[in-house]
């Protein structure tokens, strides 16, 4: 059987949406969610990478390292965020988070 | 061919797994190590797909910062995560429905993706055949020349969030004495000494 981008495509959907129910479920785990957002960024890389080998075009992979910049620089804000909220409230948990709540 | 598929489904199948255990995981620890297994067969993906450097950028961004970042957070910040486990179970059903419905969607609607015959003809920069250009060489002489405000755009991106993590994690604790350079260099003889005239037989 043939691999062809809808194979790639649907491998794509299938790791983005385990990251999107990995945000549904952990609702108290920052960590996790940012591990999270890591899997739907690493989806969104495969969906333009498979793009740009199946289309022939370069412009995909130029993009999906853009796209890899971006999802480190995430990474090291978030998880800063996350060590700076520790060191004020002691916690990570999602719903302590609400110190700006009037 | 009949590799080809194999392997193909080998590292889709490994990556779900592993995408599903990094939310399932009990231990955050574990969680990050699923993490990375699931970028390696990310990695083998996009190198099937003949995006080689991408693949290697994968592996040494993910792999050796992103992935060790997580992990260094994980053990230096002292949680229970135990505790923050609870109600795992109560999102579980309706989560997993969106889940579920949002899977469905997305196969009905990559699954059957073909794509338009003129958009093959007329790729935007076409990739060299391999035995022309290497697919980093090939990378290397769009980045460096058409596309070159992309690639100082992410290097830009990279200097603010290293910045804006420096400034988050820095804070100066009150009390501790630290050496102040400025004040250090702006001292001249007239603040530096003190002269005082001794009387003979007192002191000070």
């Amino acid at each position: 059987m043939q691999i062809g981008l809808s194979h790639y495509l649907s491998v794509a959907a299938i790791v983005f949406t385990i990251g999107i129910f990995g945000i549904f479920i952990n609702r108290k785990n920052v960590i996790v969610i940012l591990m999270s957002i890591e899997l739907i960024l690493l989806a969104v890389n495969l969906n333009f990478v498979a793009f740009s080998a199946f289309l022939n075009d370069l412009v995909g992979q130029i993009y999906a390292l853009l796209i890899l910049t971006v999802a480190a620089a995430e990474a090291a804000i978030g998880l800063a965020i996350l060590v700076v909220f520790f060191r004020n409230r002691g916690s990570i948990a999602v719903e302590d988070i609400n110190m700006m709540k009037g | 061919m009949i590799l080809v598929s194999l392997f193909f489904y080998l590292f889709a199948a490994i990556l779900v797994a592993a995408a599903i255990m990094v939310i399932a995981a009990r231990n955050p620890v574990h969680s990050v190590l699923f993490l990375i297994l699931a970028f390696f067969n990310g990695a083998a993906l996009f190198m099937m797909l003949g995006a080689e450097f991408l693949a290697m950028i994968l592996i040494v961004v993910y792999v050796g910062a992103v992935a060790v970042l997580f992990l260094f957070v994980v053990m230096m910040l002292d949680v229970d995560f135990v505790e923050l486990r609870q109600g795992f179970l109560q999102y579980l059903p309706v989560g997993g429905l969106v889940g579920v419905i949002l899977t469905v969607e997305l196969l009905v609607v990559f699954g059957a993706w073909t794509v338009a015959p003129n958009l093959l003809t007329s790729p935007v920069e076409p990739i060299p055949a391999a035995a022309e250009a290497s697919n980093i060489k090939a990378i290397g002489e769009l980045l460096y020349t058409k596309y070159i405000y992309y690639f100082q755009t992410a290097g830009l991106v990279l200097l603010v969030a290293m910045i804006g993590a420096i400034v988050l994690t820095l804070h100066h604790k009150p009390g501790v004495k630290r050496q102040n350079i400025s004040d250090q260099v702006a001292r001249d003889p007239k603040t530096a000494i003190e002269i005082r005239k001794v009387e003979s037989g007192k002191g000070l």
